[in-house]
């Protein structure tokens, strides 16, 4: 085939399609690149920067830059990962994320990346910013103070449900998501079927009534380092 | 027999619920053996209330919510070797730093005046001067000074509490596994 050829992660040679991502790359091949607004169902959107690598050089966002032949990847590097640490660390303090009361907690993939990194405290001071709570949906509530801006729930709801009840308002600290046409989420438009109440990486998306489901020990991330699934997809394939 | 002094570890809770030294309670069987291995100085623990004499490690639970806290988290710092920040209430503030998002005046009348359940006659936020000064709102324990090591969790288990005083008393960094980083 003429359209493939091979890319290089980490040194490891893995095979590549004209028009992938190296993000659906590595996928493929079973290599974990941590990400927080990518979501294998939405549409790319580049803009929380966790995914950053080193491609030949140059750091770019793993799901949105193309591959190209013979490109030289850097993922699980001391640079690219120190990079992480610190947007992880930097979306723990622009929110309030009081994990021990959060419902999200050991299923909430901001935490699990914070884990991955073996990130126990931040050194950036925590802004502390005061955030509505909009519990104003029967079945749904939107936590602001543990939004991540990620926009996948923009995305889900207007590609996937076609509804476009969450937009982005506002810029720079004052960026938030907003519930479109109405001030608040009782929207008469959203369901809790949609895939705009499910995407949420964090807990600021929640579907009441549900309280802490899980028992510790027994949640997503308690055992499992996020990505764990990705790559043991690729030990599948190995044997 | 050669006397070696066996090393000496502090304790504080600081703005905390004392569930983390619950959990240092909760090394169970351990707990006897480090007892074998170290002194407790200035601690609940024993109800030593001044340093006496210089500690190895001082563990923070909590972080700083009045004034007494900073003066006695600055005491920690002087008197102990290495400062190891143990649970989320001193590593970031944890629950009590959710007042951080609210003027402190509001809390206060919250609290005393206006709250649904309060029977305060007197109708006033107390203020003796025996009562520590409350701080504008709740500091971490490295936003006051150094902390050499975090513990996460609320609390941390015990197991991260034991492998972090067995690393630092061998002169060893702390370096915990997946398992033990936990925020929760
Ligand atoms: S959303 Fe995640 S990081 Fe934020 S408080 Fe909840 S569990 Fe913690
Ligand atoms: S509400 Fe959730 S999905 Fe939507 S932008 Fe915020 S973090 Fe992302
Ligand atoms: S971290 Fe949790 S257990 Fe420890 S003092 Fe704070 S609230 Fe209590």
């Amino acid at each position: 085939m003429t359209d493939s050829f091979t890319i290089r992660v980490d040194g490891r040679v893995i095979e590549a399609r004209q028009g992938q991502t190296i993000m659906e790359a590595t996928e493929q091949a079973g290599i974990y690149i941590p990400r927080l607004c990518d979501h294998p169902d939405l549409r790319a959107h580049g803009s929380c920067r966790i995914c950053t690598v080193l491609a030949n050089g140059r750091s770019v966002a793993a799901c949105t830059q193309p591959v190209e032949r013979d490109m030289e990847v850097k993922n699980r590097h001391p640079r690219v990962e120190a990079w992480r640490r610190q947007l992880i660390a930097m979306l723990f303090v622009e929110g309030n994320h009081f994990c021990p009361c959060c419902e999200k907690s050991g299923n909430c993939e901001l935490q699990a990346l914070g884990y991955l990194h073996g990130m126990t405290a931040t050194q950036h001071p925590h802004l502390f910013p005061r955030r509505a709570v909009d519990g104003s949906h029967p079945d749904i509530l939107l936590e602001h103070n543990r939004c991540v801006l990620c926009g996948r729930c923009v995305r889900a709801s207007r590609d996937v449900d076609g509804k476009q009840v969450f937009q982005f308002a506002g810029r720079g600290l004052n960026r938030h998501i907003t519930v479109n046409t109405e001030a608040q989420l009782d929207h008469p438009g959203l369901d809790l079927k949609d895939k705009a109440v499910s995407v949420c990486p964090v807990g600021a998306i929640l579907k009441k009534h549900k309280h802490y489901g899980v028992p510790v020990g027994e949640r997503k991330f308690d055992h499992d380092p996020i990505g764990s699934d990705v790559e043991s997809h690729d030990q599948d394939k190995v044997t | 027999m050669p006397h070696t002094k066996k090393p000496r570890v502090a304790t504080v809770s600081l703005a905390g619920c004392f569930g983390c030294h619950m959990s240092l309670l909760d090394l169970d069987e351990r707990f006897l053996q480090l007892s074998d291995i170290v002194e407790f100085g200035r601690s609940p623990i024993n109800d030593l209330r001044r340093f006496n004499e210089r500690c190895r490690v001082g563990l923070i639970e909590g972080g700083c919510c009045n004034e007494e806290n900073v003066q006695t988290l600055v005491e920690f710092r002087e008197s102990c070797d290495l400062l190891i920040a143990v649970g989320e209430c001193a590593i970031m503030g944890g629950i009590p730093a959710m007042r951080n998002t609210l003027p402190l005046a509001d809390c206060l009348e919250e609290a005393y005046l206006d709250g649904r359940s309060v029977y305060n006659p007197s109708g006033r936020i107390p203020d003796d001067p025996e009562l520590p000064l409350l701080l504008d709102r709740v500091y971490c324990a490295h936003d006051v000074v150094k902390i050499d090591y975090h513990l996460p969790g609320c609390p941390p288990q015990a197991d991260t509490i034991w492998q972090a005083l067995v690393a630092v008393l061998s002169d060893n960094p702390v370096n915990l596994p997946y398992e033990l980083v936990k925020y929760d």
